[in-house]
């Protein structure tokens, strides 16, 4: 591990402008990530800013009726929490799906969304890769892919992003609170992450010395159930190979408004947009779920690879979505 | 680059000074002299290393020293102080939840927090219903436990004795 000095500053905007002022400065919040990439070289700081005791840890109710999480809030705290359960469902099943509890227990709000990919690539220094290494090309096209990308990649890079908590947050509508040198912004958390392009090593739309102090939920409907199923390849402490988060408002039979999100899929929470939009409207049965399924995965392109490649990821796509909306337009769906 | 700390080990001040790149787990090893947690993996993939920081289980192997001035922290060794064995670890014994024991330590304190946890209320991937008590169910204690490996394959063991301490009656 390169060496790096530790600074625990005295505040939250003291952090701030330490990292913006250093290119060689990281935040470090709950290390589940970080720490094992500086073991691993693929993080190299000659500064690490601990955050993790300058955040809030409280969520908190908000005027409109939603929830304020602050972003030192651990995973574990925020999946017991009352009030995500019983009007967040698809969150607390995110978080529960993801990672182990003794993860859950160091992973915090702010850091889960921006943990970086687990291709294998990207975390073997010795293999080429765009993301870790611009520019020294991509070792997952055409080698081990059941892992990479079916939707949105590029020729640069096609790794997925690893977040289970990120796919319900993407359906929540949530809103990221930031905090940089010149002050305060607020990010919708569907566009916090970007598409690989021609610049993979950038995972967010963040800048260096942007910190994210708390995410906000907004109030669902009354009416809105919500539901998060992930496919993995073992019961327990994997990641997904894929998964859905939905957000569905049914009355008479029929689909007023729906929000779909897509996990172990692209390189960020894959908001289903074309789903959505062919789902709206329409009657709650199986024919137009698997129709809007198609409308989404149709743009999907299959990678080839040594392992076998991907291509089963997209009927897997297609059938998760099926089975989670089912799920939440019959009578004993989970809310 | 070195930083002075002070760590609370199992009841006792210890004060020392890391490199900042020292884990939690190194500095317990190799500076304390403390080898209950283990080096399994050393990248958080099979839980050899878990510790109770101020608590609450968590692995020692991604948590760095310096970042926890002041902590407090329990292993395996500091749930016996006296020589009285913790109800987890009398557990493992009338079970037999173990077999070359290396990963037992980490087992032990996972379980702790664990069956903390339930206690508080806390659902897990396992949990029926998100909004009821979770119960100490079979599948409850292997969803909750599944951050801690056993290369022997002692889980058929080690599932009934966590449900032994947690006051299961078989």
């Amino acid at each position: 591990m390169k060496p790096f000095a530790f600074a625990r500053p005295g505040s939250v905007a003291e952090a701030v402008r330490d990292v913006a002022g250093d290119p060689a400065a990281v935040f470090l919040a709950g290390g589940t990530n970080l720490v094992d990439h500086l073991r691993l070289g693929v993080a190299t700081p000659e500064r690490v800013v601990d955050v993790r005791t300058l955040t809030s840890r409280e969520i908190t109710d908000t005027d409109d009726g939603g929830l304020r999480i602050g972003a030192a809030v651990t995973n574990s705290e925020l999946a017991a929490d009352r009030r995500v359960r019983e009007r967040y469902a698809v969150l607390a099943q995110a978080l529960l799906a993801g990672a182990s509890g003794q993860l859950r227990n160091m992973a915090t709000s702010g850091g889960n969304p921006l943990q970086r990919t687990r291709c294998a690539y990207f975390q073997d220094v010795t293999t080429p890769c765009n993301k870790r290494d611009p520019g020294s090309g991509c070792s997952a096209i055409g080698g081990y892919t059941r892992y990479s990308a079916v939707l949105g990649a590029s020729d640069a890079c096609i790794a997925t992003h690893p977040s289970d908590m990120a796919v319900a947050l993407a359906v929540l509508d949530a809103q990221v609170q930031v905090l940089g040198p010149d002050g305060e912004r607020t990010v919708p958390f569907t566009q916090l992450h970007r598409l690989p392009g021609d610049d993979p090593s950038r995972d967010t739309v963040l800048e260096h010395g942007e910190l994210i102090t708390a995410i906000d939920l907004p109030q669902l409907p009354a009416t809105a159930r919500t539901a998060y199923r992930k496919v993995r390849d073992r019961a327990s402490y994997a990641f997904a190979l894929v998964s859905v988060a939905a957000v569905v408002e049914v009355s008479d039979g029929r689909v007023d408004d729906v929000r779909i999100a897509f996990g172990g899929a692209a390189h960020k929470p894959w908001r289903a947009a074309q789903a959505e939009a062919a789902l709206r409207g329409r009657p709650a049965t199986e024919e137009s779920f698997r129709a809007a399924g198609d409308a989404e995965l149709a743009a999907a392109v299959a990678q080839p690879g040594i392992d076998g490649g991907n291509a089963f990821k997209i009927p897997l796509l297609a059938r998760t979505l099926t089975a989670v909306l089912r799920d939440l337009t019959t009578p004993e769906g989970s809310r | 680059m070195d930083a002075e700390i002070s760590l609370r080990v199992d009841g006792q001040t210890r004060r020392l000074t890391v490199d900042t790149r020292t884990t939690l787990l190194d500095a317990l090893r190799e500076r304390l002299g403390n080898s209950s947690p283990k080096k399994g993996c050393d990248h958080g993939q099979c839980g050899a290393c878990t510790v109770l920081l101020d608590g609450e289980r968590i692995l020692s192997c991604l948590a760095l020293a310096v970042a926890h001035e002041g902590a407090e922290l329990t292993t395996a060794d500091g749930l016996a102080p006296d020589g009285e064995l913790h109800p987890v670890q009398q557990a493992f014994l009338d079970r037999d939840a173990f077999q070359c024991g290396y990963c037992t330590p980490g087992q032990i304190c996972s379980a702790v927090g664990m069956l903390d946890e339930v206690r508080r209320g806390w659902p897990s991937h396992a949990t029926p219903d998100l909004a009821g008590e979770p119960e100490l169910s079979h599948d409850e204690v292997g969803e909750r436990m599944s951050g801690n490996l056993c290369r022997c394959g002692a889980y058929a063991n080690i599932v009934p004795a966590i449900q032994q301490a947690g006051g299961v009656r078989a």
